[in-house]
């Protein structure tokens, strides 16, 4: 979307007003949010004798996992927008020519440096065929650097560990799992047209 | 002076230039979308995307008269008086309404394509395409035709600009392409049994506006936006083509050209294109080599102690020769030739071997692949005519060597190919102290007292003579592999300079040294020097 689009509306920044401007009641607004915190529930667990619990897996930020399609091969097209994407420069790809007749392109290796990554999703986020997704596995621990590079087998072998439990996002997405984030932003026209 | 008027600004052009409207608007900072138009192409108007309005404004009262339909601008030439209006809603639209046309039958596989990010269509889609579809468009895989040994083409990505049908009649004149069908149908193929295979092939990858035609040696290596650019030169031959080295984390992936009218226009030969991959061979010698002992064995020296090392065995093995090689830069040569003399005054200084190939081969479009497989054997024979009275070549060097003249021999190489033999290599097996710098192993570097690795051509920094005495200036694309020094850096430190090797100091030098190179002095423009042109001048 271009900046100059009619569909974007822009926006100046209010001045501030007197109480803005005022110390005081920002001042006490603050300190009502400690005291309010100090006698409500506690959300710290004693991991890892208590684990804790996963709100919402589909928002959840974990380990990785690369996804199957149907036919049990690996989905990702190798299009290289998660690494792209990736501002911790963790994800390591090399592509070459698929041996399938139905694709173009698919990764020979596939790797991702969990100890570089900032799980922020944004690979996630930027995968046009939902082929990398983050799990809800929460607890992440390697012996050694080298372990803790995940190849493309380590995540294949994650996704064949979790999709009983966590299916995959797409498909959870399709049949209505969580309706109030899946909506797809801009116009309807645009997104109808779009989806394949 | 005859002028045009591009959206309200007057433009001056030459009195006997012959432009079109897309390149007198170019010059005015208006960039007119094209697909099928291409400088150094035929004319064919069928792309229909740089429409615009055109008129004309009379002389002598100043009016102007517009044309009623718009004009594909490709093929409108400019004159005098010529009215070019590009931001119309009208042209906007016939902008849209093309971009809408050409995606009905794409296939929209961006995210595997190799020319994403650098597409003419995403651009011009980004820039002049409607944000909306009113078609229902599915994504789907192109299917692919084998063309040629270094060419595929995604059928289905082709937006007909014929840009690559061309070329092959008009530059290459091979005329292996062609378009078959008609209408909707129409597709790029080759007659069965002709394929896309002549020395200019891989230029059509780069003339292709959008992904239809890959290039085979980079297919799925790497995202475009991934690659560095910098500008170099070609070191396949002594053309000197301007190029542009791609690369990332010191690999490099492709080599493309550059534009430069005085030597390879737009194009460059596949021998060229593809004669990197010397550069991340695993036979490279990657390290200083002194032998230890009569055996074979050789000690890994520090390149801090190789400077004042050789300088010490070199001064005391006796009447030293020495070849500068046709690979090294301008800067690099002067640099040898000054340690040898600053070691030995009496050094005898020859020009290293020549590699040649064949005979030059010439394309109708007007390029050259020559035969001489060396960048710059006018440069060093010029930087050793400063230093000796004489020009003696690599002949000269082996027969002198084979009759006992010398003691010691500093051997410059650098070629990507095998080059010596080894009944040629054999006398110098006499030598007191031979040094020998090149990029593999070869049976001289068998006999060598002193294996010095040397650099590749996108390693190098300096300057480089072609053959038709176009100096041009580049800077290294990529850093030598861990363990080698790059000439320059070798011959800066043995001369005992300060700092990091300054190619631009040593040109300065040399320029204030020799009347033949003095058009070295001054700035020097992407497009390189004639370094003849001050010697007309002053002659």
């Amino acid at each position: 979307m271009k900046p100059t689009d009619p569909a974007i509306t822009w926006l100046e920044e209010k001045p501030l007003g007197l109480t803005e401007r005022l110390y005081l009641p920002l001042f006490l607004q603050g300190l009502s949010t400690t005291a309010r915190h100090m006698v409500s529930r506690k959300v710290t667990v004693n991991y890892p004798e208590v684990r804790p619990t996963v709100g919402n897996p589909l928002i959840y930020r974990g380990v990785h996992r690369l996804n199957r399609d149907d036919a049990g091969r690996v989905k990702c097209v190798a299009c290289f927008l998660c690494a792209t994407a990736c501002p911790a420069h963790c994800i390591d790809i090399v592509a070459t020519e698929s041996p399938w007749p139905d694709r173009e392109k698919y990764p020979e290796s596939f790797s991702i440096d969990e100890l570089r990554c900032i799980f922020c999703g944004m690979c996630e986020e930027a995968c046009p065929v939902d082929a990398i997704e983050l799990t809800s596995l929460l607890d992440l621990t390697g012996k050694s650097r080298e372990e803790m590079i995940f190849d493309k087998e380590k995540l294949l072998s994650v996704y064949d560990m979790t999709k009983d439990a966590e299916p995959m996002k797409s498909k959870t997405l399709a049949a209505g799992g969580m309706a109030t984030f899946g909506t797809a932003p801009g116009n309807p026209t645009t997104a109808a047209g779009g989806h394949h | 002076m005859p002028t045009v008027i591009v959206d309200g600004k007057d433009i001056e052009i030459g009195a006997h230039e012959r432009l079109n409207c897309i390149e007198v608007a170019r010059r005015a900072g208006v960039e007119i979308p094209h697909y099928c138009w291409h400088p150094g192409l035929s004319v064919v108007a069928s792309c229909r995307m740089c429409l615009i309005e055109t008129g004309t404004r009379d002389a002598a009262t100043g009016k102007i008269t517009m044309m009623p339909k718009l004009v594909p601008g490709c093929q409108t030439p400019a004159k005098d008086g010529t009215v070019i209006v590009t931001n119309t809603a009208l042209v906007k639209d016939s902008r849209a309404r093309v971009e809408e046309a050409l995606l009905i039958d794409h296939p929209i596989d961006c995210s595997i394509c190799d020319k994403a990010g650098e597409c003419l269509l995403q651009d011009y889609h980004f820039e002049h395409g409607q944000a909306e579809r009113r078609t229902d468009l599915h994504p789907f895989h192109s299917r692919r035709r084998d063309v040629g040994p270094t060419v595929t083409l995604f059928v289905d990505r082709c937006i007909m600009c014929t840009r690559c049908v061309r070329f092959t009649r008009e530059v290459s004149g091979t005329s292996e392409l062609m378009v078959i069908n008609r209408g909707s149908k129409e597709e790029i193929s080759v007659f069965p049994g002709f394929p896309l295979d002549n020395k200019l092939s891989g230029n059509v990858v780069d003339l292709c506006p959008v992904g239809a035609l890959g290039d085979k040696d980079f297919l799925y290596q790497q995202r475009v936006w991934f690659l560095k650019r910098e500008s170099n030169v070609c070191g396949g031959c002594s053309a000197g083509c301007s190029i542009v080295t791609e690369h990332n984390q010191d690999t490099v992936y492709r080599l493309k050209p550059r534009e430069n009218p005085h030597v390879n226009k737009w194009w460059m030969c596949d021998d060229g294109r593809y004669g990197w991959h010397h550069l991340h061979d695993p036979a490279r010698l990657l390290s200083a080599g002194r032998l230890v002992s009569s055996n074979d064995d050789r000690e890994t020296v520090e390149w801090s102690d190789v400077t004042t090392r050789l300088r010490q065995e070199l001064s005391g093995a006796g009447r030293l020769a020495v070849a500068v090689s046709p690979m090294l830069t301008l800067e690099e040569a002067w640099m040898l030739c000054a340690t040898a003399r600053s070691i030995d005054q009496q050094a005898a200084l020859f020009v290293g071997h020549v590699p040649v190939s064949g005979s030059d081969e010439s394309f109708p479009g007007g390029f050259t692949i020559r035969a001489e497989k060396c960048p710059n054997r006018r440069g060093v024979e010029a930087v050793v005519a400063l230093f000796e009275s004489e020009e003696r070549s690599w002949g000269d060097l082996v027969a002198a060597v084979g009759a006992g003249e010398f003691d010691a021999a500093w051997i410059t190489a650098g070629y990507p190919h095998a080059w010596i033999d080894d009944a040629t290599a054999a006398p110098f097996g006499r030598l007191r102290c031979l040094v020998v710098q090149d990029l593999f192993d070869s049976p001289l570097a068998k006999l060598a007292t002193w294996r010095l690795p040397a650099a590749g051509f996108a390693e190098r920094a300096g300057t480089w003579v072609n053959a038709a005495h176009r100096a041009q200036v580049f800077a290294a694309a990529v850093r030598a592999p861990a363990g080698v020094w790059p000439e320059g850096r070798l011959y800066w430190n043995m001369l005992g300079r300060r700092g990091l090797y300054d190619p631009a100091a040593v040109r300065r030098q040399i320029a204030e040294s020799s009347a033949a190179l003095a058009a070295l002095g001054g700035e020097i423009p992407a497009v390189g020097v004639d370094l003849r042109i001050d010697q007309l001048a002053s002659s």
